[in-house]
């Protein structure tokens, strides 16, 4: 769809879609608008509220924060679900729980990790980051000098080649988004730019490609287009304004924007120039696709247009009919997102969600907009479009190009990878919401 | 100090006095190394066998070793347990969630002597020799009825045996890219 079809005329503030859907505005023009956009709907009555009087907590001196601020221990249960829970020594999934958030960067606990051998535990004085190959002169970096370099801070989102893999699920998982969805985070991320550092070592014009290498166990390596490392890439030194954590590549990582998080290799040591790619283990055969007829996609590295809504979900059932925000995330490897339409009927008919700003490439765009809900069965929806054209193919358009995983898989199962179909909630009248596929 | 070796000296500190004018807008801060320096890090092996050390094995070592260190966690004959299975597996075409191996997915066959050696086993990774690695790999290939069990595998073998998958990928990269 062009920019043209995207913008809407908008005669007043009146329902935009079926089942309760309103202009995107409604919530942003405040109290007397918002009433006259929902004239005409049963709004439950609110409850009485007590007569208030002082709080237990309030008669005394609170706690002094420490030198490392822990969250309130009413938020305990805001966590990651993990595939090893008690430690268990295999790989390990992580997943962010994103309908206990809001905004747009991952704080750092909560970043989804997938390890396979773990976290090793690195003393940044004795790290090195090597380049070599076809370079003019092999070069060795410590931390310290990475730290002397011009920095960038961007805004990117990092999402594992296996996120959403439940969704190739002939039948829809009964799971959360967290399950379903949980391998995207974003963070703000602060670094050395890669090609800062290869112009230094001096590229030899046969290269065309690199590995990137983790000092982990099983020494993961990647093969990047020197293309890609040359366009954004970044040694990545800060998460969030504080060093990376150790799940995350502590205490540098290579971050390739938007493309699959196993490419942004963690605790990086070795960067090596290469005419060809290596087909190591993850790009031959992991991160390989299989396609309906059997041929496989080979060097799938986009992470494409993708976004879901985090609230109302599974697990945050309705508190009665009335107003609610729908909310989520939309983010694509192709630059900024530009639209994203939320449905409240299954599709039926789309609504203009607003994009809060800044929207930024390659990131995360939270949306947002108003909805009535009336009590009534209703299917949530959301489909984004980004700045380069591409939208959100709907789950037949994708299942027709990709198939479906031939039997139900486990929660934990990757029958494939790259979905970014829409994810469809279902509410019914007792304001449950579960997974479906519409 | 013969003069050679001075001049070579000389000449090694106006090189680097030049390529440290030429990087004037960053700081220049890595250190030179050699590449032989590098030598315990550099363990990647690229289809054509670049990378390829000394040494030799064939299936039957590869067995041996297979049972004690491997069946564990891979199962017997490669079959698969608490990890994937390494050998047989159904044809691509029964589904995009077919369990892939080694013979029915795997493209080049460098790629198991690659992660065999920097990777396994899991809880002692690089600790097998050379050698055993292109046992092990030898192993594989025939358990996959790939090479019979004569074959030797060594740098100059490996890297010409041909994958039964070789063909069935569609590159996404660079063609799809905007």
């Amino acid at each position: 769809m062009n920019k043209k079809d995207s913008t809407r005329v908008w005669k007043d503030l009146g329902p935009a879609a079926e089942n309760g859907l309103f202009d995107r505005r409604a919530f942003f023009k405040g109290g007397s608008v918002l009433a006259a956009a929902i004239t005409g709907y049963t709004i439950a009555k609110p409850l009485q509220a007590q007569t208030l009087s002082d709080d237990p907590w309030s008669g005394s001196a609170g706690t002094p924060s420490g030198p490392y601020e822990t969250r309130s221990r009413f938020e305990n249960d805001v966590v990651r679900t993990m595939t090893n829970p008690n430690g268990e020594p295999r790989s390990q999934q992580s997943r962010t729980p994103h309908h206990m958030l809001d905004g747009t960067f991952t704080p750092n606990g909560l970043h989804f990790v997938i390890s396979r051998s773990g976290s090793p535990d690195i003393d940044p004085e004795q790290h090195r980051l090597v380049i070599h190959g076809l370079v003019k002169q092999p070069l060795v970096f410590t931390l310290e000098s990475l730290m002397r370099y011009p920095m960038v801070s961007r805004m990117h989102f990092v999402e594992c080649g296996g996120n959403s893999a439940p969704m190739w699920s002939p039948e829809p998982l009964d799971a959360d988004v967290q399950g379903l969805h949980g391998y995207v985070s974003c963070a703000e991320w602060s670094g050395v730019m890669l090609s800062t550092l290869l112009e230094e070592a001096g590229i030899d014009p046969t290269a065309k490609w690199l590995i990137a290498e983790g000092s982990d166990s099983l020494a993961l390596h990647r093969s990047i287009p020197l293309s890609k490392a040359l366009d954004d890439a970044m040694i990545a030194l800060y998460q969030n304004g504080e060093k990376l954590m150790p799940g995350n590549g502590y205490p540098m990582r290579l971050l390739v924007p938007g493309w699959e998080g196993n490419m942004n290799v963690k605790w990086l040591r070795r960067i090596e120039l290469l005419d060809q790619p290596a087909m190591s283990i993850y790009e031959a055969r992991t991160y390989a696709p299989i396609l309906p007829g059997g041929k496989a996609y080979q060097f799938y590295f986009l992470q494409e247009v993708k976004s879901f809504i985090t609230r109302p979900s599974p697990g945050l059932s309705m508190n009665g009919q009335g107003l609610y925000e729908i909310s989520g995330v939309a983010y694509s490897a192709n630059g900024r997102i530009s639209k994203v339409l939320v449905s409240a009927d299954g599709g039926q008919t789309w609504a203009e969600a607003a994009l809060q700003e800044p929207v930024l490439s390659k990131a995360f765009t939270r949306f947002r907009i108003p909805w009535q809900w009336d009590g009534g069965p209703a299917v949530l929806q959301s489909r984004a479009w980004d700045e380069a054209g591409h939208v959100q193919p709907t789950r037949s358009e994708i299942v027709a190009a990709r198939g479906e995983a031939s039997r139900v898989p486990s929660l934990n199962g990757f029958p494939s990878q790259h979905y970014n179909g829409p994810t469809s909630w279902q509410i019914d009248q007792a304001g449950e919401v579960k997974h479906v596929y519409a | 100090m013969r003069n050679a070796e001075y001049l070579a000296i000389l000449a090694a500190g106006l090189f680097f006095l030049a390529s440290t004018n030429s990087y004037t807008q960053t700081p220049n801060l890595g250190m030179p190394i050699d590449e032989q320096d590098i030598a315990a890090w550099d363990i990647d092996i690229l289809p054509d066998g670049t990378g390829l050390p000394l040494g030799q094995g064939t299936a039957g070592e590869g067995k041996i070793i297979y049972e004690q260190k491997c069946a564990v966690c891979h199962g017997v004959n490669g079959e698969g347990g608490i990890s994937p299975a390494l050998a047989g597996g159904d044809p691509l075409s029964n589904g995009i969630d077919t369990g892939k191996t080694i013979g029915n997915f795997w493209p080049y066959a460098t790629t198991i002597f690659d992660y065999t050696r920097r990777a396994m086993p899991w809880f002692a990774p690089r600790t097998l020799t050379d050698n055993e690695v292109y046992s092990l790999t030898a192993y594989l290939l025939v358990l996959n009825d790939i090479i019979n069990d004569e074959v030797v595998m060594n740098a100059n073998t490996l890297p010409e045996v041909r994958m039964p998958n070789r063909d069935g990928f569609i590159v996404r990269f660079p063609e799809r890219t905007p």
